[in-house]
């Protein structure tokens, strides 16, 4: 789906929260963005259009700017010059990390990232949907939160024996899963998810597959991944990035048999 | 909603350990002062009450550090800053009382301003002779301050050693302010020569050890609040932005908000305990604004541990009563026997005394634990069962 396919879509005029009008009706929406890291063009008029409760995968070789993507979308990286907009209303180039974290969008790093020195549990309750201003979480909300509710998340990423060690002693593959569990702690609206099943085992694999699959019947999912037997399970579509910028996009078996798509990894 | 834990419930062994032997201190030494004659070789020196003051008012600077560096990350070389402050205006006040008593009689302006031919009170001073309104500005000033400087410092994402350089330039450039004359604060001579506290006299025996049990207490609550802070989900979230910041924001998190709240609460017990320290010394002047203060500071939270408030305050008593002993023997050797102890228990000790000891007592737990069977590992299980109970 191109950009302009996207604006043509634009036909609510709803205001949103910040009584802005409604550029589009995509959950997502990505129109040219350029990111220059000293002088390297990381992302080269990127764009891409994500509907409301959708699984996208996004496939791509090592540095064709996939993380950097997510990292425009969160914040965390400035575009040179793009569009990025979310629900229609809201400007993400110009808000800070936790302005968006706020809005809905949750993410896991390629490289996971807990928080080593809290227990599995207490990842779950940092991350844990609600108020995070600084005074009130002396007293406030976080202070009292049911084991029970931590349970529920930590059994579906099947932590619970685990929920007293430090993150820290974690197998890698572990601590992929307590990320995914802080993802639904947070409950987003749109999650991103940076390569879920590096170090994991086939069958761990294939679980992820399926709680990521689950996960997307209710909110909207971005997966970045290379296991391409892993993407065809995720059973979305697929945008292959290559240098900066979407290659291809459609059905898993559309993209890889795109001629350019196999260029781009027989070319490795 | 589940109850939030108890009170007193948030106390571990370390802390009934140091509130214990905190009250067992409170009781001793006064009654070793007062009851015990001065013949006996069981009676304490008032001087010694004193100078165990002064170590207790440096345990309350530890820990006030510890709150900020064990807890938060944020290694603060400037924290004798608000030490300082907090002392100048406990000096204050206590310079407001001597009122006519001076050398040169005057009926307002102490000594100092006298022989700067000040013809009146800066605005500054006034209300410092109102007991209530110095206590108030001993929390207040140096709690504006650290929450300026940390919402600057901490909003702007300065980190790591360029906070620390910026926290030693603070206490430096205060240092500088303070031996000025024109501050109006007694230069380089500072404040001192004080009378009486509260109208009692301030060396009496009795203030004395009143001074003494009071920063006893002052340190047993400020323990009791850092601890409460360290155990709620606030002090979570400061150790999540201890060890990894970026993520917290992608939760939505804002750590300078959290950073800034740790650093003025901290700012406002260094105040306190600098408060409490100049009525049992005597005196305030700007060396205790001088960076080598705030630097010995972080080695007694260094060698007592990090991140245990109790080993703080520990590791304050502990080499500030080494350093009285050596000071009086050897007194160039200080400096140089500091140095060597930061460098072996910075090698040796990586967790400072009091946490190599949890460490090991921990390490035994598991030992022991390792004994009972262990807990089956559940496969994950996922959304079958997972989602829908
Ligand atoms: N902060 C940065 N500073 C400089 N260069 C960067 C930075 N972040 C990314 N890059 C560069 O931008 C390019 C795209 O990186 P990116 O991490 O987005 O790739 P990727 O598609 O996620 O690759 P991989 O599959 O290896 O994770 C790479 O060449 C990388 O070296
Ligand atoms: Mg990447």
């Amino acid at each position: 789906m191109s950009a302009a396919l996207a604006l043509a879509e634009a036909s609510s005029t709803s205001p949103g929260p910040a009584g802005a009008k409604r550029l589009t009706n995509a959950l997502l929406y990505l129109d040219d963005v350029r990111v220059t890291f000293d002088g390297y063009r990381a992302l080269r008029g990127l764009s891409l259009t994500l509907g409301r409760g959708e699984m996208r995968a996004i496939i791509g070789p090592n540095g064709a700017g996939k993380t950097t993507m997510m990292d425009v979308i969160t914040g965390k990286t400035r575009p040179d010059t793009g569009t990025a907009v979310f629900d229609g209303v809201h400007d993400l180039t110009t808000l800070d990390e936790a302005t968006i974290a706020d809005l809905g969008i949750g993410r896991k790093f390629q490289k996971p990232t807990v928080f080593e020195s809290h227990t599995v549990a207490d990842n779950i309750l940092l991350a844990l949907k609600g108020p995070r201003r600084a005074f009130p979480s002396l007293f406030g909300w976080r202070n009292r939160v049911e084991a029970e509710r931590i349970d529920d998340i930590l059994r579906i990423v099947g932590l619970v024996p685990h929920r007293a060690r430090p993150a820290a002693d974690l197998s890698h593959g572990q601590k992929q899963w307590l990320e995914i569990g802080m993802l639904l702690a947070q409950d987003p609206k749109l999650l991103l998810v940076d390569e879920p099943v590096a170090g994991m085992t086939d069958a761990e694999t294939e679980e992820t597959a399926k709680l990521l699959r689950e996960i997307a019947k209710d909110h909207a999912v971005v997966v970045i991944e290379h296991d391409m037997h892993f993407v065809r399970a995720l059973e979305c579509r697929v945008t292959c990035l290559h240098e900066g910028a979407a290659l291809a996009e459609g059905s898993i078996d559309a993209v890889s048999a795109d001629p350019r798509v196999v260029e781009v990894y027989l070319g490795r | 909603m589940a109850p939030r834990t108890p009170l007193l419930a948030m106390i571990d062994t370390k802390g009934w350990i140091f509130l214990g032997v905190l009250l067992a201190v409170c009781l001793i030494v006064p009654l070793f002062n007062l009851a015990v004659p001065p013949g006996s070789p069981l009676h304490v020196p008032t001087y010694v009450v004193s100078l165990l003051g002064k170590y207790l008012c440096y345990a309350l600077l530890a820990l006030s550090l510890d709150l900020v560096w064990g807890y938060g990350g944020i290694l603060s070389l400037g924290h004798g800053a608000f030490f300082g402050l907090g002392g100048y205006a406990m000096g204050m006040y206590l310079m407001r009382q001597i009122g006519p008593r001076g050398v040169y009689g005057h009926p307002v302006l102490p000594d100092f301003m006298v022989f700067l031919n000040y013809k009146e009170l800066p605005w500054y001073w006034l209300g410092f002779d109102f007991f209530p309104f110095a206590a108030l500005m001993v929390l207040l000033v140096p709690g504006l301050l650290g929450f300026l400087f940390g919402w600057l410092a901490f909003r702007s994402r300065v980190t790591g050693v360029y906070l620390s350089i910026i926290t030693q330039a603070m206490t430096y450039a205060l240092m500088l302010a303070f031996f000025r004359n024109d501050m109006g604060l007694g230069g380089n001579n500072g404040l001192t020569d004080f009378k009486d506290i509260l109208d009692f006299n301030v060396q009496a025996q009795g203030v004395r050890v009143t001074l003494f049990v009071l920063t006893a207490v002052a340190l047993a609550l400020g323990y009791l609040i850092a601890r409460f802070m360290t155990v709620s989900a606030y002090g979570k979230i400061l150790v999540a932005i201890r060890d990894a910041e970026p993520r917290t924001r992608f939760l939505g998190y804002r750590p300078h908000h959290y950073k800034a709240l740790a650093f003025t609460v901290s700012a406002m017990m260094a105040g306190v305990a600098g408060a409490l320290y100049v009525p049992q010394v005597g005196i305030i002047n700007p060396s205790e604004f001088t960076p080598t203060n705030s630097i010995e500071a972080v080695i007694w939270v260094a060698v007592g541990g990090r991140g245990t408030l109790v080993g703080a305050a520990l590791g304050a008593v502990l080499i500030n009563y080494a350093k009285t002993l050596l000071t009086g023997a050897m007194p160039e050797a200080w400096l140089f026997a500091l140095g060597a102890l930061f460098v072996l228990v910075t090698l040796f000790l990586p967790q400072g005394i009091v946490g190599t000891l949890i460490a090991r007592l921990g390490d035994r737990k598991a030992r022991i634990a390792a004994r009972l069977p262990p807990e089956p590992d559940i496969p994950p299980r996922l959304l079958e069962e997972g989602r829908g109970s």
